[in-house]
């Protein structure tokens, strides 16, 4: 893939200008997803409502990729239940690890845009990290990381010096 | 100029043609989503010219057997190739005897090799270990193991924003319980030469012994190991321009006798039974098991290319790289450079303003150019500059100065993108 189809309008656009960008008070559900090998960092906070996901915000320190997954990712959760943000993650992680058919059944929409990320091993966890956030808010675990050893999103990533 | 400057000037020029240098190095051809592969990443590991890639061939075709054990012609000749190796490395970085340079899997193996051979044996309770802000996590985590298992304290040198070391708080940290210090030559995520004639001679006059952590100096710079008079000095061979899974740690003989064995195995006894096993002598007694026979054979052959170019002709045309590049880079509006000490290697990490590093790598890879991006295994010197990663182009000696062009042209456009 040319790297240059990552960096689409929509993309730089929500780098731009992060949707639902902030702290939620009085949230119900609240984690931290870090990237310790890049150092990146994403809070993200969401208040439901029986099973559905009424409001959700995130913030953090994040390269533009990552920033706008968030971004997008939060748009396309908000007013969605529990079950069908769960399927969302699911479909978003085999879709960065290359094991989606995008031509099939799936329910990302635009999120596709984050597609050419399966050709760039070293960024794969960047486009991750808010949807492994969010999978660990909804199940109510406080703090995460990209490097968690049982989570399928484990890709390997230099640590040369 | 002056009549002998004259003459001189020509030929020094002439002696370093880096259009003929790129010429040995067949990686430099490749084509990167059809641009010309800019390779600025040889901190992390340097390319391999065709001389050493054709010694690894030739070995592999026609020397190769185990070492130090069959009579037979391969065995033999394989043997004295590996030692041959050896007394290169030992030459090349000026150490008194063959038998105080030994052969490692890298400059980690090397620090780990004396932690556990010297530090396991003579560091105790209380006892305290110098190491600075600066290093690489390889030099830290072995001392702090270490100290977790003995009770010792680990003592950190302060650094100023320039990314230079604070002597005089070095030279604070000294008490009675001081009893190593390990420290780098040249810092891999900025760059910057530390002192360390002048930190090895401080702590000599306390009695302390000194490792230096050479990995990204002697792809750089002369070293003379006497002449710094380090107890220990650990470094890589890929990083210059020699195979991976090979390093050396040099050390002083005496402290190398007096120290335990780290691995255990073949090669380094002399003999065995199960009640008493008697050692090898230096340098085997740390060679537990069949080496990288290759990877040493071709080690030494890096060092005899490096040698013929000339480590004084490589370092006139790194400092003229890094001068121009930082130049260049310093122009470019919103472009910050991350370690400015007076003395350094051809290191250049960089921030861009509202650009994240990885996108910088990601989009400067767009173009062909090869950039480091993250923390560079050295996450202490990220926290006290207050910034998650940098992207660090670092150069060597077969860079020219279109390359840089590019690099500056290839993060403008980057910039341009987050417009």
């Amino acid at each position: 893939m040319n790297t240059k189809s990552l960096y689409q309008e929509v993309i730089l656009d929500h780098n731009r200008k992060p949707r639902n960008y902030g702290i939620l008070d009085n949230a119900s559900h609240h984690a931290v997803g870090h990237n310790p090998l890049c150092g990146d960092r994403l809070d993200i906070s969401l208040n439901l409502s029986g099973e559905h996901i009424n409001h959700i915000a995130f913030h953090g320190e994040s390269c533009a990729i990552c920033k706008a997954s968030a971004s997008m990712m939060t748009a396309a959760v908000k007013g969605k239940t529990r079950a069908d943000a769960e399927i969302l993650i699911q479909e978003f992680r085999d879709m960065a690890l290359g094991k989606l058919n995008l031509d099939g059944h799936h329910h990302l929409g635009r999120l596709t845009v984050f597609a050419g990320v399966r050709d760039l091993p070293t960024r794969v966890k960047c486009a991750i990290l808010p949807w492994h956030t969010l999978h660990a808010a909804l199940n109510s675990v406080t703090t995460t990381s990209t490097e968690v050893t049982d989570d399928s999103m484990h890709a390997p990533v230099d640590s040369a010096s | 100029m002056t009549p002998v400057e004259s003459i001189l000037k020509p030929q020094i020029v002439s002696a370093f043609d880096v259009e003929r240098i790129r010429a040995d190095f067949p990686i430099l051809k490749l084509k990167v989503d059809g641009k010309p592969l800019i390779y600025l990443d040889s901190a992390a590991s340097g390319q391999m010219p065709q001389p050493v890639i054709d010694r690894l061939v030739s070995y592999q075709t026609t020397q190769h057997a185990n070492i130090h054990r069959a009579v037979h012609y391969l065995s033999e000749i394989a043997t004295a190739e590996f030692e041959s190796a050896r007394r290169k490395l030992q030459h090349f970085i000026n150490a008194r005897e063959d038998r105080e340079v030994i052969f490692t899997s890298g400059t980690t193996d090397a620090i780990n090799l004396v932690m556990h051979g010297y530090g396991r044996k003579f560091i105790g309770a209380g006892d305290e270990i110098i190491l600075t802000t600066l290093e690489h996590h390889s030099n830290i985590v072995p001392w702090q193991m270490l100290a977790e298992e003995k009770g010792a304290k680990i003592r950190v040198v302060p650094i100023n924003d320039a990314g230079e070391l604070l002597l005089d708080e070095y030279e604070q940290l000294f008490n009675e319980h001081t009893r190593f210090v390990s420290v780098m030559h040249v810092s891999n995520a900025l760059g910057s030469i530390n002192p360390i004639k002048q930190m090895i001679a401080f702590a000599h006059a306390r009695g302390v012994p000194v490792l230096i952590d050479g990995a990204q100096a002697v792809p750089h710079m002369k070293i003379d190991v006497q002449d710094l008079d380090c107890d220990f000095y650990a470094f890589s061979g890929h990083k210059m321009c020699g195979p991976t899974g090979i390093g050396i740690l040099y050390g002083k003989a005496d402290l190398l006798e007096q120290m335990q064995p780290f691995k255990g195995g073949g090669d380094m006894i002399l003999s065995v039974t199960f009640e008493k096993t008697i050692y090898n002598t230096i340098p085997q007694k740390f060679e537990a098991g069949t080496p990288p026979i290759a990877a040493a054979i071709g080690f030494g052959a890096a060092v005899d290319y490096l040698s013929e170019i000339g480590m004084e002709a490589i370092a006139t045309h790194e400092l003229a790289l890094l001068n121009y590049a930082t130049e260049q880079i310093c122009r470019i509006p919103g472009v910050r450079i991350i370690g400015t000490a007076s003395l350094k290697t051809a290191v250049l990490s960089f921030v861009v303003d509202g650009v994240h590093p990885h996108d910088i790598g990601t989009l400067l890879n767009q173009e062909g150019i090869a950039v480091r991006t993250g923390h560079h295994c050295a996450q202490p010197v990220m926290q006290y500059l207050k910034i998650p990663a940098t992207s660090r182009a670092s150069f060597a000696f077969y860079n020219n100065m279109a390359e840089v062009d590019t690099l500056v042209a290839g993060i403008r456009t980057a910039q341009n993108v987050f417009v």
